[in-house]
């Protein structure tokens, strides 16, 4: 089996505010592997963004803080790094794609300057050969005439080739690492399926690891290898994508999954999990779920499920679950 | 059959570009290209489409709030575009309500909810306030708010919660349509289903008709009786909604469908059998000629380039596409 790439062992991050402390990660520990990609699966709130910046050590500070946890890269504890240290990895071992496009991107500078920006900045090479880099990005992410697409700004492109671009600009340094927080949410239907494609073609070309944030199966089940499902700060299952989908051990992922409508089969009623998720403020003291699980027990309320292993690369918190 | 609520004839909106000081017109561009479509009392019809197909066009003509460039919409058998102004104020409004896709930005973050809720009877029928809280309350209690929350504002709530109030202020005066432009999709999946489980009940409740924009296939498979399928300003295909999914007809169609599909990874069937478009959509301004979907489509030939396809009747379906001439 190939190398593991990154390690994340009992991530605590939270947001210290007014109101209180807000565990918005509490315990979450997962790997991926070169070549591999790990998906992170949630609703909004769950933490899944969270997890990505406190790899990248990007959290608003002071008020975001890692608390607690260790996040390992090919043997170095990134949480030890000094700021400097730091700056050499993100943009060139680990690289980040963010959901909007036109807000990752600056208006004011050609798609050129931008991938040329992290090139210059990581990479000792006099100025022809940037120019080479840039265009070899541009190429890996398949857009079209990149000769000319590298001297256009952010608006004369569009959304779909916007997305490329910021793409082109992530994978610029071959990272070993990319986190994509939600890439394909704002992409039209078909774009989405294109983009995927593409992401598939350049994991095979530079065996990249991936971590996919995101919260749509549809993309899951496309895309990872690998599946980690978040709910109010925690992990609470990880399994293969195949097990997700078909034999989904915790009760939180059998919900979801059957409340995604299909294609292929129309219910006259869809399932649905009742109430919201619980406020990080003020989790309930047992399993976070209990308050929403149709299959919960007295011990659920009072205290908090344990991680099982079951089976290799299997795990879930859940005390159905033995 | 069932009567008809509303009905659109080869609508049409174009819109001027100009250049220079003098604002001469230079080109038109064709958001909407000749769409025609029905929707039944207490049915379904959702408009489907990528950005820029001009699905949200229409919605906004059907609303009133764009003018038509030719064509007509026919309400209840009135042509929409030929009622005075009082008629439509007293006849029209007060039946139509348009629910926005982002419960965030669609209240007043400085109004109660009672006040948002029942606002449109306020402004249409002279009842104290008193009676109109009364009936907030009721509305309320239709979509599944606790009418404890009647005092306080937007932000106190969340999302799924919020859409749940926009339909509330929908629902105040009795609407016999509602146009749904993605009501679901800034919503979290566990909160989809409740959503749209809340729209079905309410439709069999009070009969409503809807008319819902969307994008994602799965969602409108599950809310339809009929779709539509648009491509740069025009319907593509059109018909029964089972029969649109059961037998796609259009490649764009079967594209989307393909797009929409669950595909796990080690399916390597299903992997090889996804359709997956080059390209991008068209610049409406300068639609390609023949088919407007020739220059992605996967079993184009010459003439597809030449010849505009008509809409035929194929099955239960309408299609646009020489294949089926």
């Amino acid at each position: 089996m190939s190398n593991i790439v990154l390690q994340v062992e009992d991530l605590h991050t939270s947001f210290f505010t007014r109101a209180g402390e807000v565990k918005a990660v509490d315990g979450v520990s997962f790997y991926v592997r070169e070549g591999e990609t790990f998906g992170i699966v949630g609703e909004s709130g769950c933490g899944k963004s969270v997890t990505g910046l406190s790899i990248l050590r990007l959290l608003p500070e002071p008020a975001g803080q890692v608390v607690g946890g260790k996040i390992i890269m090919e043997g170095k504890s990134l949480l030890e790094l000094n700021p400097k240290q730091m700056r050499a990895y993100r943009g060139k071992m680990i690289s980040m794609i963010l959901q909007d496009p036109m807000s990752s991107l600056n208006p004011v500078y050609t798609i050129g300057d931008q991938i040329g920006e992290s090139v210059r900045l990581h990479q000792d090479l006099p100025e022809n050969m940037v120019e080479a880099e840039v265009i070899d990005a541009l190429r890996l992410l398949r857009i079209p005439s990149p000769e000319m697409r590298a001297r256009e700004y952010p608006f004369q492109l569009s959304g779909g080739m916007r997305q490329r671009a910021v793409g082109a600009i992530a994978m610029s340094c071959r990272p070993r690492l990319l986190i994509a927080d939600e890439p394909t949410t704002a992409l039209d239907a078909t774009i989405q399926a294109q983009y995927i494609a593409l992401f598939e073609d350049i994991q095979e070309k530079t065996n990249v690891a991936i971590i996919f944030i995101t919260h749509d199966f549809g993309v899951v089940a496309r895309i990872c290898d690998r599946v980690g499902v978040m709910y109010a700060g925690k992990i609470v299952e990880t399994a293969s994508t195949r097990d997700i989908f078909k034999n989904p051990k915790h009760p939180y992922t059998k919900a979801l999954i059957q409340s995604v409508p299909q294609l292929d089969k129309k219910d006259e009623r869809l399932f649905s999990i009742e109430g919201q998720p619980p406020s990080l403020l003020r989790l309930p003291k047992g399993c976070r779920f209990y308050p929403r699980c149709t299959v919960s027990m007295d011990i659920c309320k009072e205290q908090e499920p344990p991680e099982v292993k079951i089976g290799e690369n299997r795990s879930v918190s859940c005390w159905r679950v033995k | 059959m069932a009567k008809v609520i509303l009905e659109a004839r080869d609508v049409v909106k174009h819109y001027p570009v100009t250049k220079g000081l003098l604002q001469r017109t230079v080109g038109w561009v064709r958001a909407v290209d000749g769409v025609s479509f029905s929707v039944e009392q207490g049915k379904t019809l959702s408009i489907v489409g990528e950005s820029g197909a001009g699905k949200t066009t229409v919605a906004r003509q059907i609303l009133l709030l764009e003018k038509l460039t030719s064509g007509s919409i026919l309400f209840e058998g009135t042509d929409l575009y030929k009622m005075s102004p009082a008629q439509v104020k007293d006849d029209y409004r007060p039946k139509v309500h348009y629910v926005q896709q982002n419960p965030w930005s669609s209240m007043n973050p400085r109004m109660r909810i009672r006040d948002v809720v029942g606002e449109p009877i306020f402004v249409n029928t002279k009842q104290t306030k008193k009676t109109v809280y009364t009936e907030v309350g009721k509305l309320l209690d239709q979509v599944g708010i606790d009418t404890d929350g009647m005092t306080r504002y937007p932000h106190e709530f969340s999302g799924g919660q919020r859409q749940r109030i926009a339909v509330a202020r929908a629902l105040a005066l009795n609407p016999t349509l509602l146009i749904l432009d993605e009501p679901v999709s800034a919503l979290d999946v566990s909160i989809r289903a409740q959503i749209m489980n809340l729209f079905k009940d309410l439709q069999s409740k009070f009969d409503l008709s809807y008319i819902v924009i969307a994008h994602n296939l799965a969602t409108v498979r599950y809310m339809s009786h009929s779709v539509a399928i648009m491509y740069l300003g025009q319907l593509v295909e059109y018909g029964d909604s089972e029969a649109l999914f059961e037998r796609p007809l259009h490649p764009y169609t079967r594209a989307l469908i393909s797009a929409s599909q669950l595909t796990l990874p080690e399916d390597s069937e299903g992997k090889a059998q996804q359709i997956i478009l080059t390209g991008e959509m068209p610049s409406p301004l300068n639609p390609p000629s023949g088919c407007r979907f020739h220059t992605r489509c996967t079993e184009a030939s010459d003439k597809c380039s030449k010849d505009v396809p008509e809409m035929r009747k194929v099955g239960k379906q309408m299609v646009k596409c020489h294949h089926y001439d």
